[in-house]
Protein backbone atom coordinates (compact mmCIF):
# COMPACT_ATOMS: atom_id res chain seq x y z
CA UNK A 1 0.00 0.00 0.00
CA UNK A 2 1.31 3.65 -0.82
CA UNK A 3 0.73 6.89 1.41
CA UNK A 4 -1.33 8.51 -1.06
CA UNK A 5 -4.18 10.08 0.42
CA UNK A 6 -4.88 12.53 -2.81
CA UNK A 7 -5.45 11.21 -6.50
CA UNK A 8 -5.20 13.94 -8.68
CA UNK A 9 -4.94 17.88 -8.52
CA UNK A 10 -7.04 19.88 -9.99
CA UNK A 11 -5.71 23.82 -9.25
CA UNK A 12 -2.67 23.95 -8.15
CA UNK A 13 -1.11 27.71 -7.98
CA UNK A 14 2.75 27.95 -6.18
CA UNK A 15 2.84 28.97 -2.84
CA UNK A 16 -0.71 30.52 -2.76
CA UNK A 17 -3.15 27.24 -2.91
CA UNK A 18 -4.14 23.99 -3.98
CA UNK A 19 -7.13 22.18 -4.82
CA UNK A 20 -7.44 17.84 -4.89
CA UNK A 21 -9.48 15.25 -5.30
CA UNK A 22 -9.97 11.94 -3.71
CA UNK A 23 -12.01 9.23 -4.91
CA UNK A 24 -13.25 7.34 -2.14
CA UNK A 25 -14.19 3.05 -3.51
CA UNK A 26 -14.85 0.19 -1.46
CA UNK A 27 -11.80 -1.64 -2.73
CA UNK A 28 -9.33 0.01 0.07
CA UNK A 29 -8.75 -1.59 2.89
CA UNK A 30 -9.36 0.69 5.47
CA UNK A 31 -13.07 1.21 4.36
CA UNK A 32 -13.42 -2.33 5.93
CA UNK A 33 -11.28 -1.92 8.89
CA UNK A 34 -11.98 1.07 10.39
CA UNK A 35 -15.66 0.23 11.40
CA UNK A 36 -16.77 -3.39 10.30
CA UNK A 37 -19.20 -3.89 8.06
CA UNK A 38 -20.00 0.38 7.99
CA UNK A 39 -17.51 1.39 5.46
CA UNK A 40 -17.05 5.09 5.81
CA UNK A 41 -13.66 7.15 4.77
CA UNK A 42 -11.66 8.01 8.21
CA UNK A 43 -11.35 11.38 9.15
CA UNK A 44 -7.86 10.87 10.34
CA UNK A 45 -6.78 9.88 6.65
CA UNK A 46 -8.72 12.96 5.22
CA UNK A 47 -6.30 15.57 7.56
CA UNK A 48 -3.62 13.46 5.73
CA UNK A 49 -4.68 14.01 2.86
CA UNK A 50 -5.09 17.73 3.57
CA UNK A 51 -1.88 17.73 4.62
CA UNK A 52 -0.34 16.43 1.79
CA UNK A 53 -2.65 18.76 -0.63
CA UNK A 54 -0.76 21.96 1.29
CA UNK A 55 2.37 19.60 2.04
CA UNK A 56 3.05 18.99 -1.89
CA UNK A 57 2.39 23.16 -2.57
CA UNK A 58 5.23 24.09 -0.01
CA UNK A 59 7.42 20.91 -1.38
CA UNK A 60 7.51 23.13 -4.55
CA UNK A 61 7.54 26.39 -3.54
CA UNK A 62 11.13 25.06 -2.62
CA UNK A 63 11.50 23.59 -5.55
CA UNK A 64 11.91 20.31 -3.63
CA UNK A 65 14.86 21.15 -1.71
CA UNK A 66 13.48 21.04 1.33
CA UNK A 67 12.03 18.76 4.21
CA UNK A 68 8.48 19.59 4.93
CA UNK A 69 6.63 17.74 7.50
CA UNK A 70 3.08 17.98 9.11
CA UNK A 71 3.99 19.46 12.59
CA UNK A 72 0.57 20.81 14.09
CA UNK A 73 -2.95 20.44 13.25
CA UNK A 74 -4.79 23.93 14.62
CA UNK A 75 -8.07 22.89 13.92
CA UNK A 76 -9.84 19.95 12.32
CA UNK A 77 -14.22 20.53 12.66
CA UNK A 78 -15.98 17.82 10.73
CA UNK A 79 -19.39 18.30 9.67
CA UNK A 80 -19.99 14.71 7.74
CA UNK A 81 -19.02 11.37 6.61
CA UNK A 82 -18.07 10.12 3.16
CA UNK A 83 -18.92 6.93 1.66
CA UNK A 84 -17.72 4.84 -1.19
CA UNK A 85 -18.51 6.26 -4.51
CA UNK A 86 -18.09 9.84 -2.97
CA UNK A 87 -15.40 12.32 -4.19
CA UNK A 88 -13.77 14.55 -1.67
CA UNK A 89 -12.36 17.99 -2.92
CA UNK A 90 -9.46 19.21 -0.74
CA UNK A 91 -9.02 23.21 -0.99
CA UNK A 92 -5.73 24.65 0.38
CA UNK A 93 -4.53 28.29 0.63
CA UNK A 94 -1.00 28.78 2.36
CA UNK A 95 -1.54 31.58 4.50
CA UNK A 96 1.59 32.39 6.08
CA UNK A 97 5.32 30.55 4.82
CA UNK A 98 8.50 31.27 6.30
CA UNK A 99 12.00 29.69 6.56
CA UNK A 100 10.70 27.68 9.85
CA UNK A 101 7.62 26.93 8.70
CA UNK A 102 4.10 27.62 7.19
CA UNK A 103 0.77 28.09 8.17
CA UNK A 104 -2.43 26.38 5.90
CA UNK A 105 -5.95 26.46 5.83
CA UNK A 106 -8.32 24.00 4.09
CA UNK A 107 -11.84 23.23 3.40
CA UNK A 108 -12.46 19.98 2.43
CA UNK A 109 -16.00 19.17 0.48
CA UNK A 110 -17.94 16.22 -0.84
CA UNK A 111 -18.76 17.17 -4.47
CA UNK A 112 -22.22 15.42 -5.08
CA UNK A 113 -22.59 14.23 -8.97
CA UNK A 114 -24.29 17.07 -10.25
CA UNK A 115 -21.38 19.11 -9.02
CA UNK A 116 -22.78 20.62 -6.12
CA UNK A 117 -20.16 20.81 -3.34
CA UNK A 118 -21.41 20.10 0.77
CA UNK A 119 -18.95 21.35 3.03
CA UNK A 120 -17.21 18.26 4.71
CA UNK A 121 -14.67 19.57 6.81
CA UNK A 122 -12.74 23.01 7.86
CA UNK A 123 -8.71 22.21 8.71
CA UNK A 124 -5.84 24.84 9.80
CA UNK A 125 -2.37 22.88 9.88
CA UNK A 126 0.99 24.12 10.21
CA UNK A 127 3.99 22.11 8.43
CA UNK A 128 7.46 22.23 9.58
CA UNK A 129 10.26 22.81 7.82
CA UNK A 130 13.60 20.47 9.23
CA UNK A 131 16.85 22.42 9.57
CA UNK A 132 20.13 21.17 8.80
CA UNK A 133 20.71 19.45 11.43
CA UNK A 134 17.89 16.60 9.61
CA UNK A 135 20.10 16.55 6.42
CA UNK A 136 21.25 12.65 6.90
CA UNK A 137 17.12 12.23 6.99
CA UNK A 138 16.23 11.12 3.70
CA UNK A 139 12.57 12.11 2.59
CA UNK A 140 11.57 11.83 -1.23
CA UNK A 141 14.04 11.28 -4.03
CA UNK A 142 14.14 14.05 -7.00
CA UNK A 143 12.20 11.06 -8.84
CA UNK A 144 9.81 10.05 -6.29
CA UNK A 145 8.86 13.95 -6.51
CA UNK A 146 8.67 13.75 -9.97
CA UNK A 147 6.47 11.01 -10.05
CA UNK A 148 4.31 11.93 -8.01
CA UNK A 149 3.90 15.55 -9.23
CA UNK A 150 3.53 14.33 -12.44
CA UNK A 151 0.60 11.70 -11.71
CA UNK A 152 -0.95 13.74 -9.57
CA UNK A 153 -1.48 16.05 -12.65
CA UNK A 154 0.26 19.33 -11.04
CA UNK A 155 2.21 20.56 -14.27
CA UNK A 156 -1.09 20.00 -16.30
CA UNK A 157 -3.14 22.25 -14.34
CA UNK A 158 -0.52 24.16 -12.38
CA UNK A 159 0.67 28.08 -12.51
CA UNK A 160 3.00 30.24 -11.26
CA UNK A 161 2.18 32.50 -7.99
CA UNK A 162 0.67 35.04 -10.24
CA UNK A 163 -2.09 32.78 -11.37
CA UNK A 164 -1.43 32.75 -15.22
CA UNK A 165 2.07 31.79 -15.91
CA UNK A 166 1.94 28.02 -16.81
CA UNK A 167 3.90 25.87 -14.01
CA UNK A 168 6.68 24.18 -15.84
CA UNK A 169 8.87 21.04 -14.49
CA UNK A 170 11.95 22.17 -12.74
CA UNK A 171 14.81 21.34 -14.27
CA UNK A 172 15.66 18.36 -12.13
CA UNK A 173 12.73 16.70 -13.31
CA UNK A 174 13.97 17.48 -17.15
CA UNK A 175 17.80 15.76 -15.92
CA UNK A 176 16.13 12.66 -14.93
CA UNK A 177 15.98 9.26 -17.21
CA UNK B 1 -0.96 51.87 21.83
CA UNK B 2 -2.75 49.14 23.91
CA UNK B 3 -2.08 48.51 27.54
CA UNK B 4 -0.26 46.15 29.17
CA UNK B 5 -3.57 44.61 30.57
CA UNK B 6 -4.89 44.59 26.70
CA UNK B 7 -1.60 42.92 25.78
CA UNK B 8 -1.59 40.55 28.36
CA UNK B 9 -5.61 39.78 27.59
CA UNK B 10 -4.82 39.44 23.70
CA UNK B 11 -1.50 37.04 24.55
CA UNK B 12 -3.94 35.08 26.79
CA UNK B 13 -6.24 34.26 23.85
CA UNK B 14 -3.51 33.86 21.33
CA UNK B 15 -2.15 30.83 23.89
CA UNK B 16 -5.58 29.20 24.68
CA UNK B 17 -5.92 28.27 20.98
CA UNK B 18 -2.87 27.80 20.39
CA UNK B 19 -1.74 25.48 23.34
CA UNK B 20 -5.38 24.39 23.71
CA UNK B 21 -4.64 25.34 27.67
CA UNK B 22 -7.68 26.99 29.98
CA UNK B 23 -7.38 30.73 30.47
CA UNK B 24 -7.00 30.21 33.98
CA UNK B 25 -3.54 28.74 33.30
CA UNK B 26 -2.19 31.23 31.42
CA UNK B 27 -0.99 33.45 34.17
CA UNK B 28 1.84 36.59 34.10
CA UNK B 29 3.97 33.44 35.70
CA UNK B 30 3.15 30.57 33.82
CA UNK B 31 6.09 29.55 31.90
CA UNK B 32 5.79 28.32 28.36
CA UNK B 33 7.35 25.03 28.68
CA UNK B 34 7.12 23.75 31.47
CA UNK B 35 3.81 24.76 32.85
CA UNK B 36 1.72 25.25 29.26
CA UNK B 37 3.45 22.25 27.22
CA UNK B 38 4.18 24.35 24.61
CA UNK B 39 6.96 22.47 21.95
CA UNK B 40 8.88 24.15 19.22
CA UNK B 41 6.26 24.23 16.47
CA UNK B 42 4.32 25.76 18.89
CA UNK B 43 6.83 28.55 19.62
CA UNK B 44 5.94 28.98 15.35
CA UNK B 45 2.62 29.26 15.75
CA UNK B 46 2.51 31.57 18.65
CA UNK B 47 5.35 34.14 16.69
CA UNK B 48 2.60 33.87 13.82
CA UNK B 49 -0.50 34.37 15.92
CA UNK B 50 1.58 37.24 17.94
CA UNK B 51 2.81 39.01 14.88
CA UNK B 52 -0.92 39.00 13.07
CA UNK B 53 -2.57 40.56 16.47
CA UNK B 54 -0.41 43.16 16.95
CA UNK B 55 0.93 44.03 13.51
CA UNK B 56 4.81 43.66 14.30
CA UNK B 57 7.44 42.19 12.93
CA UNK B 58 9.21 39.57 15.80
CA UNK B 59 12.52 38.06 14.45
CA UNK B 60 12.49 34.67 15.90
CA UNK B 61 15.90 34.86 17.15
CA UNK B 62 14.56 37.89 19.64
CA UNK B 63 12.46 35.33 21.30
CA UNK B 64 14.32 32.48 20.98
CA UNK B 65 18.00 32.83 20.64
CA UNK B 66 19.01 29.31 19.17
CA UNK B 67 21.67 31.39 17.85
CA UNK B 68 23.34 31.90 21.14
CA UNK B 69 22.02 28.71 22.82
CA UNK B 70 24.10 26.76 20.17
CA UNK B 71 27.26 28.87 19.99
CA UNK B 72 30.71 27.21 20.58
CA UNK B 73 31.77 30.65 21.69
CA UNK B 74 29.09 30.57 24.47
CA UNK B 75 28.37 27.55 25.49
CA UNK B 76 30.71 25.61 28.07
CA UNK B 77 29.48 22.10 28.97
CA UNK B 78 26.42 22.76 28.01
CA UNK B 79 25.96 26.14 30.14
CA UNK B 80 26.03 29.68 29.14
CA UNK B 81 29.48 30.96 29.94
CA UNK B 82 29.63 34.99 31.10
CA UNK B 83 30.15 36.21 27.80
CA UNK B 84 26.62 34.08 26.53
CA UNK B 85 24.46 35.37 29.65
CA UNK B 86 25.62 38.99 28.50
CA UNK B 87 24.98 38.21 25.34
CA UNK B 88 21.85 36.62 26.35
CA UNK B 89 20.76 40.12 29.00
CA UNK B 90 21.75 42.18 25.59
CA UNK B 91 19.18 40.14 23.41
CA UNK B 92 16.31 39.54 25.89
CA UNK B 93 16.25 42.31 28.28
CA UNK B 94 12.37 41.58 28.35
CA UNK B 95 13.52 38.32 30.38
CA UNK B 96 13.78 37.74 34.11
CA UNK B 97 17.22 35.90 33.57
CA UNK B 98 18.68 35.90 37.26
CA UNK B 99 17.32 32.28 38.24
CA UNK B 100 18.27 30.82 34.95
CA UNK B 101 22.23 32.73 35.23
CA UNK B 102 22.58 30.66 38.95
CA UNK B 103 22.94 27.45 36.38
CA UNK B 104 22.21 28.24 33.13
CA UNK B 105 22.00 24.75 31.57
CA UNK B 106 21.34 24.94 28.05
CA UNK B 107 18.34 22.30 27.95
CA UNK B 108 16.91 24.40 30.47
CA UNK B 109 16.47 27.59 28.59
CA UNK B 110 13.44 26.63 27.32
CA UNK B 111 11.75 26.51 30.69
CA UNK B 112 12.32 29.76 31.77
CA UNK B 113 10.10 32.10 29.30
CA UNK B 114 7.46 33.41 30.58
CA UNK B 115 3.78 34.87 29.49
CA UNK B 116 5.08 37.87 31.77
CA UNK B 117 8.29 38.03 29.50
CA UNK B 118 5.94 37.55 26.37
CA UNK B 119 4.24 40.67 27.44
CA UNK B 120 7.07 42.83 28.10
CA UNK B 121 8.62 41.82 25.16
CA UNK B 122 5.20 42.79 22.52
CA UNK B 123 5.04 45.64 24.76
CA UNK B 124 9.00 46.79 23.64
CA UNK B 125 7.69 45.81 20.10
CA UNK B 126 4.61 47.77 19.87
CA UNK B 127 5.86 50.86 21.85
Amino acid sequence: MRWFWLDKFEVFQSGVKAQAIKCITLAEDHMHDHFPFYPVMPHSLVLEGIAQTSGLLICEYYKYKQKVVLAKINKAVFHCLAFPGDTLVYKATVERIDENGTVSSANAYIRKPDGEEILYAEVEMMHGILDDSYSDKKQFSVRDYRNLMVNMKVYDVGVEADGVTRLEEPEEFKNLD
Amino acid sequence: MPSEEEIFKTIQETLVEALGVDEDEVTEDATLVADLGAESIDFLDIVFRLEKAFDIKIPREELFPQDILTSADFVEDGKLNEAGLAELKKRMPFADLDKFAENPKVQEFGNILTVGDMVRFVASKVA
